[in-house]
């Protein structure tokens, strides 16, 4: 049987989601799109209202409400601002790697205070290389009796300079990778330069410089070797994911602004939304709105029983973020001049629709893993 | 402290524009809207929450409504409440403030003995603001409305309490039933760990016959008012241009406002 309906539960959750959107996030939207500065206030509230332990398992002090319900959070969170879900998907994909690779003890070590919200956690993966050829990584780890000593510098890495706990993607031998649990604080480790992107304003990104950063042998995720199959099991399933979820709540946004606005501008006498064009580029966004909800909650769905889902995730990741890149500029296009205003909403879709296309794999790299499935 | 909250399930006030009305049966019609907690009861559950954390006790939460009214109850469940209980009959649909109060009542009796009772100062649909003093009178409870701010001192409650053109106050004996605005304070985020931890609570469904209580004192029989007339009003602008040097266009327009009572 298929199931096209979220259970009594998730749509409360989806209800206290939308509530921590409005309640705390929507009031500092504007500053951060001026300051391109996260407020403490956000941080704060994710960890209050348990928005970081959703995937983590009870036994972990987690809530271990899955997938579906990651992805009704962000899509929730991204319809008020993409930046904010954008931070909260990648803590959740620094955590993700700790619940699928780690050792009993480093669950024990690092989920709970993750799960609580006291600690954050992200993934650094990406150099100045590219992050689609993680094999081009120059990050070095070199063992030095009980430790490893790490160097090297990552770019692009989202709560950088937020994330207490980063899994970190190395090379360790000619076409060895290895990855590590760093932890703020350790000898050598540095957050470096803010980077400043065209949209998600607010949304922390930055480099992460390693310099003969020293890391105990304890901190491996998995074997030497392993790094390849953690970094690429985090990046194609809770990555993508993660992306599509944020892009869904953008569709929704961009849905919601484009008709209101076309219902109250007034043209010739009559609202705007009473002329056919205005009303395809609606039918167009309503459409691919929901074929994006199916794309990805089948595929979050599946994640939570365990199948995989990497092909299915690139799938969801493509449709959804490419449909809401093209939502974003008819909403813009639907608001005439206003459009471009800095008042308005839909400038800011426009620029973080463009943000979504890259990460996590480009709309080129989501087909390629797409077409190779289908040619199999 | 033994708390009773009343939660009413109204029509979701963010998609209040759907709210339509029926004329010729001279009903609210909405059909379609999502029901939530009462804005101003949010704030009645936080004060009951506080309360709770602060001097320990239990939160129970009573509404009267249609089965779709189950929904907000569970979301009052999420917020911490230890107990939730909706009263819903066929034979209560219908009701004024005075069968909605006589209900809510029986169903306050029936849960046992309270030290306070808290609601929302009104309904965001109704806005009677009656079912509140309503209740406290059929239980013979000494009752506060529009309450700001509340604090309890060896078994008195002092009070401050919104009046029309001011603050008022009052030393209320417990138990007691307030009202509250939403000065009060900031209600709480539901939060997905305290939807998680109601997972296994269910709401109570009572009928009027658990109630034992006769059909002809609730619902439509049960309500003396009846509604004469039920419409939407109407405004109207119109424009005028006045025209003339501008001390006489001056004098028309202050004559037209005084005309018009505005000034």
């Amino acid at each position: 049987m298929v199931e096209f309906q979220f259970t009594e539960e998730q749509e409360m959750l989806r209800k206290a989601a939308r509530e921590f959107a409005e309640q705390v996030v929507a009031p500092l939207v504007p500053k951060m799109e001026e300051t391109d500065e996260t407020p403490e206030e956000i941080i704060k509230g994710m960890g209050e209202r348990d928005l970081l332990a959703v995937t983590i398992p009870p036994e972990y002090g987690g809530l271990g409400l899955g997938h579906v319900a990651r992805v009704i959070v962000l899509e929730e969170v991204a319809r008020v601002s993409v930046a904010t879900a954008m931070m909260l998907q990648v803590f959740h994909l620094g955590i993700d790697p700790i619940l699928v690779f780690g050792t009993e003890e480093q669950k024990k070590k690092y989920l709970p205070a993750l799960a609580r919200g006291e600690r954050l956690a992200t993934v650094a993966v990406t150099e100045a290389t590219g992050g689609s050829e993680p094999t081009a990584c120059q990050t070095e780890a070199r063992l030095e009796g009980d430790h490893y000593v790490l160097n090297g510098r990552k770019v692009f890495i989202t709560d950088v300079h937020l994330a207490d706990v980063q899994v970190v993607f190395t090379r360790t031998g000619e076409k060895e990778f290895t990855t590590f649990i760093l932890e703020k604080g350790m000898e050598g480790f540095r957050p470096g330069r803010y980077e400043h992107k065209v949209g998600m304003k607010g949304c922390d990104t930055g480099e992460l410089i390693l310099d003969n950063c020293v890391v105990p042998k304890e901190n491996m995720l998995g074997k030497p070797g392993d790094g390849l199959k953690v970094a690429l099991a985090g990046i194609s399933e809770t990555g993508r994911e993660g992306i599509a979820g944020c892009a869904l709540g953008l569709l929704q946004a961009c849905l919601e602004s484009s008709t209101k606005f076309a219902n109250e501008r007034i043209l010739y006498g009559r609202p705007i939304a009473k002329l056919q064009g205005i009303q395809w580029k609606i039918a167009e966004m309503a459409v691919n709105l929901e074929a994006a909800r199916l794309l990805t909650y089948r595929a979050a769905a599946m994640r939570d029983k365990g199948q995989r889902c990497d092909v299915e995730m690139a799938q969801a990741k493509y449709f959804v973020t490419e449909a809401a890149a093209r939502a974003a500029k008819d909403t813009c296009d639907i608001h005439g001049g206003y459009g471009v205003m800095n008042e308005y909403a839909a400038q800011r879709y426009l620029r973080d629709a463009q943000v979504l296309i890259p990460s996590a794999g480009t709309s080129e790299i989501m087909r390629i893993v797409i077409a190779r499935a289908a040619l199999k | 402290m033994q708390i009773l909250v009343l939660v009413k399930a109204v029509p979701d006030p963010e998609r209040a524009n759907e709210i339509t009305l029926d004329p010729e049966t001279g009903t609210v019609k909405r059909e379609g809207i999502p029901l939530v907690i009462n804005p101003l009861d949010r704030n009645a559950v936080e004060e009951a929450l506080r309360l709770k954390e602060e001097k320990g006790g239990t939160v129970a939460a009573l509404s009267m409504g249609p089965p779709a009214a189950e929904g907000p109850l569970r979301e009052a469940l999420a917020l911490g409440v230890d107990r939730a209980v909706l009263l819903s009959d066929r034979a209560m649909a219908g009701a004024d403030t005075l069968a909605t109060a006589r209900v809510l009542a029986a169903g306050a009796r029936y849960l046992g003995d309270f030290d306070l009772i808290l609601c929302g100062a009104e309904s965001f649909d109704g806005g009677t603001a009656q079912v509140g003093p309503e209740l406290a009178q059929f239980l013979g409870l000494p009752h506060a409305s529009y309450v700001t701010s509340a604090r309890e001192k060896g078994g008195l409650l002092e009070v401050e309490a919104k009046v029309e053109d001011g603050r008022k106050k009052l030393q209320v004996r417990l138990p007691a039933l307030l009202t509250v605005s939403r000065e009060l304070n900031r209600p709480r985020g539901l939060s997905f760990s305290g939807i998680v931890r109601a997972r296994g609570k269910k709401v109570e469904v009572l009928s009027l016959a658990d109630l034992g209580m006769d059909p002809s004192r609730a619902g439509v029989a049960g309500s003396p008012t009846i509604i004469g007339d039920i419409s939407t009003p109407t405004t109207t602008r119109s424009g005028e241009i006045i025209k003339g040097d501008p001390e006489e266009v001056v004098d028309v327009l202050v004559k037209k406002l005084t005309e018009a009572g505005v000034v």
